[in-house]
């Protein structure tokens, strides 16, 4: 029984095999393939990104911009989903007391973290 | 047994044939819309008369994608190099449809403002008359391109679109040499063609 191979074995063949068929389907396809068939005609104006035909104010999409533009858009989010709130209810009001108090105390809690980022200058854009 | 005859289940042609049978059917237009010929274009993309049907399924907005550029409209002088840049981000090998009489002679447009043809600064293959041309005018623009794709060489074409980069290199050593914007340098280039009795600049 020591000496025997082991009942496995055409699995790993069938895996090693596999692993082959797979990388050459992937080497001939991707790499020699393509190099005898593409046509390959590097241009400046073709490695230069695409702005509409204008040549590129700067290289690329990895620039920084100002940690400004989070804060508003933070705050934009919130009152418009807020917006979005009211609309539906507006539509849908039928002049019921507990509707009404409902919303006025959904608007009440909004309004107190309205004033909190007033308070804390977030809607100022110089400071 | 049959008689098995070679000539009838063995076909000989050449490559070149072959590779632009491929290509006149698998077009990527790329819109250069500026004026009214582009809303004549969106319906010849549309179910109505629906351009697909003619090999050119695949609309992108982008020159990285396609290989067929379609000029639907007036080009000014100052769009010229603007033109240049795209025709020269296209993939290869690239083809130019000249739809409308003002990409194809300035039209009525004969001002100081705009180019009087965009043959003067980008190679076209066909020109499509009309003020706008009607959808059907532009397909038979198409049509008559796939004609003059299988008819063309491959090497042909590569060096047609050689000669175009030669001239885009000489519009950058001139806008560096003379320190000019690019719708400035390309103006000149026209001009100075114009002088010579030459139609274009490439």
């Amino acid at each position: 029984m020591t000496s025997s191979p082991s009942p496995f074995l055409p699995v790993l063949l069938l895996f090693l095999i596999a692993l082959g068929v797979g990388a050459a389907i992937l080497v001939v396809s991707g790499r020699i393939l393509p190099g005898l068939m593409k046509p390959d005609n590097p241009q400046r104006a073709k490695l230069t990104p695409y702005e509409c035909g204008v040549p590129p104010l700067q290289e690329g999409a990895r620039h920084r911009y100002s940690v400004k533009f989070y804060l508003v858009a933070m705050l934009f989010i919130l009152f418009d989903v807020e917006t979005a709130f009211l609309l539906p209810w507006a539509v849908q009001y039928k002049a019921h007391l507990w509707t009404f108090w409902a919303m006025l105390s959904f608007l009440a809690t909004l309004l107190v973290g309205y004033v909190y980022a007033w308070g804390k200058g977030a809607l100022d854009w110089e400071r | 047994m049959a008689n098995l005859n070679l000539d009838d289940s063995v076909m000989t042609t050449r490559l070149d044939s072959v590779v632009n049978w491929a290509r006149k059917n698998s077009l990527w237009p790329l819109p250069f819309g500026t004026a009214c010929c582009a809303i004549e274009f969106m319906s010849m993309m549309a179910s109505r008369y629906d351009f697909s049907r003619f090999g050119a399924e695949a609309l992108r907005f982008s020159p990285r994608q396609s290989d067929m550029l379609l000029v639907l409209g007036t080009v000014t002088n100052k769009q010229a190099p603007v033109l240049r840049q795209i025709y020269a981000q296209m993939a290869e090998p690239k083809w130019v449809v000249a739809v409308g009489v003002c990409a194809s002679s300035g039209g009525m447009y004969r001002t100081y403002a705009t180019l009087q043809g965009i043959d003067r600064v980008v190679p076209v293959d066909v020109y499509v008359p009309g003020c706008p041309p009607r959808p059907e005018t532009m397909i038979f623009g198409v049509m008559e391109l796939q004609k003059k794709i299988s008819r063309e060489s491959l090497m042909g074409r590569k060096e047609h679109i050689e000669r175009f980069y030669q001239s885009l290199a000489r519009q950058e050593d001139l806008q560096k040499a003379k320190g000019l914007s690019s719708y400035q340098v390309v103006r000149e280039m026209v001009l100075e063609a114009g002088h010579k009795g030459e139609q274009q600049i490439w």
